[in-house]
This record gives C-alpha cells, structure tokens and sequence, in this order.
C-alpha cells in the first residue's frame, strides 16, 4: 500500500527489498511498527524496497502463507533467505541486524 | 458463558462431547466437556497426538463436529501418514472439510524480536479455520512449542491465557497437548490455564512389560473415574479399558452345555456348565487340567460350535498329538475352522495387548466358547492385582458377549490345594479342582466341584482317569473305602 520514492543516492547494489507487514487492523502497535519501518527503510533501504501491508482482519487466510502468528510480523521476502522479525519495530538496531542490514556486533 | 449457565443452582448437568473412544466415554460418563479446553499431558510418545486426533476424526464421522488440528510438530502430511494406519483417512476428511489441519511452523533462528507484540496472528488463522468449516472441536498440538520459538514468556503466558478465554467464547471444545515436567504435570504449567478437564497420559515400563495409562486428574463439575486405567493402542486406534465393567447387566443365558465328560455332565445337576458361564479348572502339574478343557472342546466342536484357544504353554500340534492319545481328536474341527488355536508366550508382550489381541481374535472369530490354558502364565508379566483385572476384563468382556469362558489355573504344590492364585474365584460361575491323591503306594488323580453357581452339584471327590479312551471318572480308593457314587 504504500511505495517508496525512490532517491537518487543509493548506496547498495539494485537489488529490491520486499518486505511484507503483517498487522491486525490499526492498533497502537501496527501503526507504530509502521511507522518505525517505514523510516529505517528511508535511511537504509531508499529506493529499493517495497513494502505490502497485509491487514489479517481482512485477509486472514493469509495468515498461514507464511506461518504468522505474532503480530505486528514484518517479514522480508526478498533478498532471499525469508526472514520474520516480530513486535513494533521499536528497537532499531534489532531491525537491522534482522533484517540483515547490519552485522550481528 | 451466558448468565443463566452461570447460576448457581445448575439443574441442567455439563454438557459433554464424545470422544468416540472406546471405553473413554465410560469413565468420563460421556466425554470431554463440551465448550471447553481439556488438557491432555503426557511424555513423549504416550499416544497424546493420537488421542487428540481420534478425537477430532470421530467427531467429524460420527458426531457430525468437524474438526480444527492445530498442529505445531508436525505437517499435516506426516500427520496423516502416521494415522492412516489406523484407517483414518485424513486427506478425504479434509476434502469434505470435515478437518482443517493447519501446520504452525515456527523456527527460533528465523525470528528476530522487536518490541511490543501479540499473538493475534495465531488467534486469527484459527478463527479462520474454524469459521470456514464450521468446527466445533479444536486441537492444539503442542502449543508449549512456543515457549520455545518466543523468547518472551511474559507476552506469551498472557497470551496463552487470552486463547484459553478465546477458546471458551468460542465454544469450541479444544484438546490442548502438553509435555510432562519434570515433578510437575506439564513442563510450562500449563495446567494453570486449562481448569475444566485435565487428563495425565503415562507410559511405564514395569518387568520389561510397558503399560500404557490414562488417569482423569480433574475434571470439574462431573463425576469421573478416578482410577489409573490402562488403554491400548491397537489397531483401530485407542481403547482405553476401564478396570471393572461399570455395569453388571450382562443377560445370562439359561441354557446348558455338556462338559464333555458324561459323568462330570451328572456331577453338575446332570446337564453340565450353564451357557455363557466362567469356568475354572485348577490342579497341579500334570492331573489333566488340559485334558479335561480339550474334552469340553471336543464335545463343542462335535455339536458345531465354535472354539477359540489360547495356549500359553503348548504348541497347536502338540496339543493336538497329546490329546489324541486319550482318544480326543480335535484335528477334523481345527480343520473344518469350528476350532482356532492361538499360540503365545505371555512374556511376548503385557497384559494389555493380550488383552487386545484376545478381544479382536474374539470378534473375529466369534467363539461359542473360549479357553485360555492356562492364566496362571500371566503372572510371568503382571502382578496378581494386574493379572486379576485383566481375567475381570476377559470375563466381562466374555459375559457381555454370552461367550462360556473356561480357564485352567495351575496351582503349585506347596500351595493349599485350593487356593486360587489368580484371585478370581469369586468371578468364576463352575469351579473344577482337580489333585493328586497318594494314598497306599499309588497316585490318583482326584476331581471335585469346589463351585458351581446357581445348580446342584455333587460334594464328592471322584476319581478322575485319562485313559486311552478317553476321559473317565469314577470312584475313588482311599484306603481301600470306595466311596458311593449313587450319594450326591
């Protein structure tokens, strides 16, 4: 639902992040695991990601696709291995090294 | 719950929902309770998983309640591969959306946690999956899995709790698995949420024999057995057996039938054992305890009935070939199928499979008469208490069918003559002691009626020959006085 745009400065090789965000309507915590994702990838991830947002209470047979039982669950498709890093996203530092972005310290 | 379910004064008892497990339903006077989660806590490999898959396939076969299988160790393939040998055919339950299983596959290494969370995801695909068949009958499998996927046990206990809650609002009832603890019931305490129903599943190996057991701890609001009850699993799945028959009402037939012997068939009233009956037969070595069942055998299978044997000590050929030496031939019935031998040694496996063996060569083969020759051998894997309720079982199970049982029991010499080492005189309907008598440099064998239920029947202590022509019994000589065989 929401697309980024992309930047001119991109500091990693053109390969596309989808990342997927499992919520259940528009809780505290999927507004805020929203939010806190979606500025991680503007500083890390510009113009290379894309992000879908599954509401489950819409869609909930999705739910079993990719074994989401806590939410909020981001879970990135893209670049391969699948990764699932749950909770609001708060802890940005976690994200990153979730995500792969950053090497576990 | 609604209000009125609430009250105080509940006239209308729990409602419950059938397992459709045979001997289940007994000792929980009906099932599971109905709208509510039971707990159902276990080591590995005790048979949980299954249990709580009976439940669920013979809810969608025979109670009309499909079924939610929430399984979080194993795939629904696997599920279904280790069941399909119990005839469960689980792909076509789940082609007539009888049975959803939903695989819950969760990998510790794959999950990074960030923060505040919930379990809604869970909550939902279950939601889901119910709505969508309309089930009433869930099973978690094991949820402590979680315990190990979430590293944070304050959001999942709260989280637990909620879906117990969620369960009940649901009015689904649920089957949650747990692992035994160590010194306690589960290993994460899940006993703490699950309140309504809570039954403890054991595997015990006791004397090399393993005994599987089932024991109702809790189960509020209703009446339930309170007994560690054996159960089996055969090959139709789990039974569990209850200790005692909880009713005493099987018919009893009027009907005699002849021992084989005429002048045992004149000991008894004339007319021989009643039909349907239990009938020992106890001695020591050698005084003719075999021969004399395969002469009631014999006289069975001549009058077109039905025999199924079960040697514990002797082969089939050589009872055969033993007993053709006092004229009995029981060949021509073997071979025309009136008569079955079925051979075992007791240690070859507990009490509970011969039990299950026994009862599934018994609806196969549907006997007029059983022989089991002879129990004594079962104190080779059992107790006295254990071998005793499973003879309690055998005859229950005999008698409800209007089957005539007749045991041998080999008594010791040092033992009082006739003393029952089995413990089970008072279930026997015709007891049959047969001793060795010396007496001026010879041994007789000696026969008398210690009981016989319900008929008049001689007190005498006769003479008891096996002869190359059969089975004959007479009068004794005890020092030389012939007792009279005309007294009663």
């Amino acid at each position: 639902m929401e697309k980024s745009k992309p930047r001119p400065r991109s500091r990693r090789t053109q390969k596309t992040w989808e990342l997927r965000l499992y919520v259940a309507g528009q809780t505290p915590k999927s507004l805020a695991a929203f939010a806190n994702l979606k500025k991680i990838c503007e500083e890390h991830l510009a113009g290379q990601y894309h992000i879908e947002v599954i509401d489950l209470l819409k869609e909930p047979q999705l739910a079993s696709g990719d074994q989401i039982l806590a939410i909020p669950t981001l879970v990135r498709k893209l670049p391969e291995p699948i990764r699932k890093i749950i909770g609001d996203l708060s802890n940005t530092e976690r994200v990153l090294v979730g995500l792969n972005l950053r090497e576990q310290s | 719950m609604t209000p009125a379910k609430r009250k105080r004064q509940q006239v209308k008892l729990l409602p419950k929902s059938p397992t459709g497990i045979p001997g289940m339903d007994e000792i929980t006077g009906g099932g599971l309770p109905k709208g509510r989660p039971t707990l159902l806590a276990g080591g590995a490999g005790c048979g949980k998983t299954l249990f709580a898959m009976e439940f669920l396939v013979n809810g969608a076969l025979q109670y009309d309640e499909p079924g939610v299988f929430v399984a979080f160790e194993e795939n629904a393939e696997e599920l279904a591969q280790n069941v399909a040998s119990l005839g469960f055919d689980l792909k076509e339950l789940i082609k007539q959306k009888k049975l959803i299983i939903d695989y819950v596959r969760i990998e510790r290494s794959e999950i990074e946690e960030t923060g505040e969370y919930d379990l809604e995801g869970l909550f939902i695909r279950l939601g889901y999956a119910i709505d969508s068949i309309g089930a009433k009958r869930v099973t978690l499998d094991t949820i402590e899995v979680l315990f190990a996927a979430l590293p944070n046990q304050a959001i999942l206990r709260a989280e637990l709790h909620r879906l117990f809650r969620w369960l009940k609002d649901k009015g689904v009832t649920a089957i949650v698995t747990a692992e035994r603890g160590d010194g306690t019931m589960t290993r994460f305490g899940l006993e703490e949420y699950v309140a309504d129903c809570v039954i403890l599943l054991d595997h015990r190996v006791t004397d090399q024999t393993s005994t599987r057991r089932l024991r109702i701890v809790k189960y509020r609001g209703t009446l339930h057995g309170t007994n560690e009850y054996p159960f089996l699993i055969g090959k139709d799945g789990i039974s569990v057996l209850p200790i005692t028959s909880l009713s005493l009402d099987h018919k009893v037939p009027s009907g005699r039938v002849s021992t084989g012997v005429k002048e045992l068939d004149d000991m008894l009233g004339g007319k021989g054992f009643y039909l349907g009956s239990s009938i020992l037969i106890s001695g020591t070595a050698g005084t003719g305890k075999t021969s004399l069942a395969t002469a009631f055998v014999d006289a069975a299978c001549q009058r077109g009935e039905r025999c199924l044997y079960f040697a514990f000590e002797e082969s089939a050929s050589q009872i055969l070939r033993n007993m053709r030496s006092i004229s009995i031939d029981l060949e021509p019935h073997a071979k025309k199928g009136l008569l079955q031998f079925h051979v075992a040694r007791p240690t070859l496996y507990g009490l509970e499979m011969h039990l299950v063996t026994m009862y599934d060569l018994i609806k196969e083969h549907k006997p007029d008469i059983v022989v089991l020759d002879p129990i004594t051998d079962f104190f080779a894997v059992g107790s006295k208490a254990e071998v005793k309720a499973t003879v309690t079982r055998i005859i229950d199970f005999l008698k409800t069918n209007q089957i005539t049982a007749l045991f041998t029991s080999f008594t010791s010499e040092e033992d009082a003559p006739d003393q029952s080492v089995v413990g089970i005189s008072s279930l026997i309907d015709a007891w049959i002691s047969l001793r060795n008598l010396e007496s001026n440099g010879e041994r007789q064998r000696g026969l008398f009626i210690l009981k016989s239920r319900g008929m008049a029947h001689s007190n005498q202590i006769r003479s008891f020959h096996l002869t190359d022509d059969g089975i004959k019994i007479g009068a004794i000589d005890l020092a030389g006085r012939r007792t009279q065989l005309n007294q009663p």
